[in-house]
């Protein structure tokens, strides 16, 4: 599903060079259930914006599904995050202005998909995420742990094979927490391969790979028995 | 995703940010409202200049005698057989003197312009009798004290009675009413309504004026008007050995040296109504610019699930569109209003300019559209991260 290649990502600040990723290898077999742990600042976001083409790298290869991702024009990558990617940003990222219902419909309008289709693939996307009583609700409405349902709902809505998780559970108190990997679990066990950012080794050990990223590389990649 | 969707997806927009939309707005209807009404005020201020004159007749040749101490004095019955002997060119003559008096009917009175002059002067006016006859030349003659007055003058003396025959009082002179003109001006004050016409004799008597210093002569037709002014010139000078003791007018030239005036007088307008626009494009940036650290963000969520770049342009130009749009049709209406009122109260007649409507709605809704998409466009090119951090 995913092979990477001494994949960089360096940030000029000023005049000192971050290498904010430093030259990381990797491959994610399809239907794989990968947790990724670090300190903070050790670059774990950043592979996830490469990974699910929201950035591009400094230098390095990103094979997703045997296409070169850095081949791509603007609209192909974009199209790509539509179909394959599911993305579960740290903050949310719902667009405040709309409510649960309509954040969960956006992927589907952009995917040209008919209104009545649409309708009923969020209102589903929202039941199974535990919130099919909240669709008209605004994200201010809502709590921490219900946006981020609302986006999850939102990565899965489009059925995409691959699911990134960029801190699902890093906002959120650990009852929520484990409600929110049993979904991952869930995801997984239907054959979804999903990646997923933490810094709770407990979080991480319910995965079936534990990779461990400091200072931009790769330390530890480890399976989970 | 297709038009409709866009369009759906801009509505939305517009209405989850009502405040932004509406300020928007307000730019836009500023911008046309404005315009189209300083114009309007301006074309109409002009026409009601120009319809003034050209209702005086463009046949229409006008003498006044500016000199003084003159020992030789032309008299009106010079001046009548001067007519008699261009009457192939000269329709019409009449003297005419003039005061401001109050004239007094029983309890009742009214402030009044009383003009002495004889009968032609119905033709040079253009102002026929309603009810009774006009003054006559006999009345001249025979110094009679006969009057004939406007419709204000009736209503305010006379109301709903008939003052035909009844006397009315100035300076305690007592003027028996003849005739009652037509109305042309809705019986407004200051117009050829607000007026009490006598003969010239007896004007003299009540003006104690005997000189008569203005003139109308009627042209038998606009072709003749040149000559007719070149013979009174000539016969003028002649009178009074130089021609800066008189002036001779024609209503046409006067337009002339007028029309550069209005001129003048749009350009200042069409100045202030670009400063409109300016200051409504002005809203419309700000508002726009503002509003672009929240849109970037936006922009970066839709385009990491999947919209594209001509996904974000079509919501965003369709959003500028709308809004614009709206903010325009509401300044025309608001605008077209403020014309109709200001037409309507009499301040000026109401001018609609259809021109300047589709240039003020068309500027702000390329301003709209321009500061609309300017930040839309920066922002769809970044990739979806460097959107999302955006501050
Ligand atoms: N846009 C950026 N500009 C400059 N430096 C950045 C930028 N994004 C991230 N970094 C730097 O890259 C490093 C890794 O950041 P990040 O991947 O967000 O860490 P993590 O998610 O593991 O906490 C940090 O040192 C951070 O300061
Ligand atoms: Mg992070």
């Amino acid at each position: 599903m995913i092979r990477i290649q001494e994949l960089k990502k360096h940030y000029l600040m000023g005049d000192s060079l971050v290498k904010a990723l430093d030259g990381v290898s990797l491959h994610i077999p399809p239907e794989s259930f990968v947790s990724i742990v670090g300190p903070s600042g050790s670059g774990k976001s950043t592979l996830m914006n490469l990974l699910g083409c929201l950035d591009t790298p400094s230098s390095g290869s990103y094979k997703l599904d045997g296409i070169e991702v850095s081949s791509l024009n603007d609209n192909q990558l974009a199209e790509i995050r539509n179909t394959k990617i599911g993305f579960i940003f740290q903050g949310f990222n719902l667009v405040s202005k709309l409510t649960a219902l309509e954040n969960v419909e956006l992927p589907l309008i952009y995917s040209g998909c008919s209104a009545k289709e649409r309708l009923s693939r969020a209102k589903e996307a929202l039941a199974k995420v535990g919130l099919g009583n909240r669709l008209n609700h605004l994200p201010t409405e809502l709590s921490g742990g219900q946006q981020q349902r609302v986006a999850i709902a939102r990565a899965l809505v489009s059925n995409p094979p691959l699911i990134l998780a960029d801190e699902p559970t890093g906002n959120l108190d650990s009852h929520s927490g484990q409600e929110i990997m049993q979904l991952f679990k869930d995801l997984h066990n239907l054959g979804n391969t999903i990646v997923l950012i933490t810094h709770d080794n407990s979080v991480a050990n319910q995965a079936q790979r534990v990779l461990r990223i400091l200072d931009g590389q790769i330390v530890e990649d480890k399976e989970v028995s | 995703m297709g038009v409709w969707q866009a369009f759906r997806m801009a509505v939305k927009s517009i209405r989850s940010n009502k405040v932004r939309s509406f300020l928007t707005m307000l730019g836009v209807i500023i911008g046309v409202g404005a315009v189209i009404t300083a114009v309007a005020f301006a074309q109409g201020s002009t026409k009601q200049i120009t319809d003034r004159i050209s209702a005086l007749g463009t046949e229409l040749v006008q003498v006044s005698i500016t000199g003084r101490n003159t020992n030789r004095d032309i008299t009106l019955k010079e001046l009548e057989e001067f007519t008699l002997e261009n009457e192939q060119k000269i329709a019409a003559m009449s003297p005419l003197i003039s005061s401001q008096y109050t004239v007094k009917a029983g309890r009742n009175s009214v402030d009044t312009s009383v003009k002495g002059t004889t009968y032609d002067y119905s033709k040079i006016s253009k102002q026929d009798i309603a009810a009774g006859r006009y003054i006559s030349d006999i009345d001249n003659e025979y110094r009679q004290k006969v009057a004939v007055i406007g419709s204000r003058v009736k209503d305010e003396l006379f109301g709903e009675e008939d003052p035909l025959g009844k006397t009315i009082k100035m300076e305690s002179q007592i003027f028996v009413v003849v005739g009652v003109l037509d109305e042309l001006n809705q019986g407004q004050q200051g117009t050829s309504d607000d007026q009490v016409i006598i003969p010239i004799t007896a004007a003299q008597r009540l003006m104690k004026n005997t000189s008569i210093r203005n003139y109308s002569f009627l042209a038998a037709s606009a072709e003749d008007v040149d000559s007719v002014m070149d013979v009174l010139t000539e016969y003028l000078t002649g009178v009074y050995g130089s021609s800066d003791m008189f002036r001779i007018n024609n209503a046409a030239q006067t337009l002339d040296t007028l029309s550069s005036v209005t001129d003048t007088m749009m350009t200042v307008l069409g100045g202030i109504a670009a400063i409109s626009l300016l200051v409504g494009g002005i809203g419309i940036m700000n508002i726009m610019l503002v509003s672009v650290t929240e849109r970037t963000r936006e922009i970066g969520i839709r385009k990491a699930i999947g919209a594209k770049r001509r996904n974000i342009l079509a919501q965003f130009l369709i959003e500028a569109l709308i809004v614009t749009g709206i903010g325009g049709m509401i300044g025309l209406l608001l605008g077209t209003s403020a014309i109709w009122l200001i037409g309507k109260i009499g301040i000026v007649p109401a001018v609609y300019s259809p021109l300047w409507m589709i240039l003020a709605f068309g500027i702000s809704l390329l301003v709209g559209v321009v500061f609309g998409m300017f930040p839309a466009n920066k922002a769809s090119r970044l990739n979806p991260i460097t959107a999302l951090r955006h501050e």
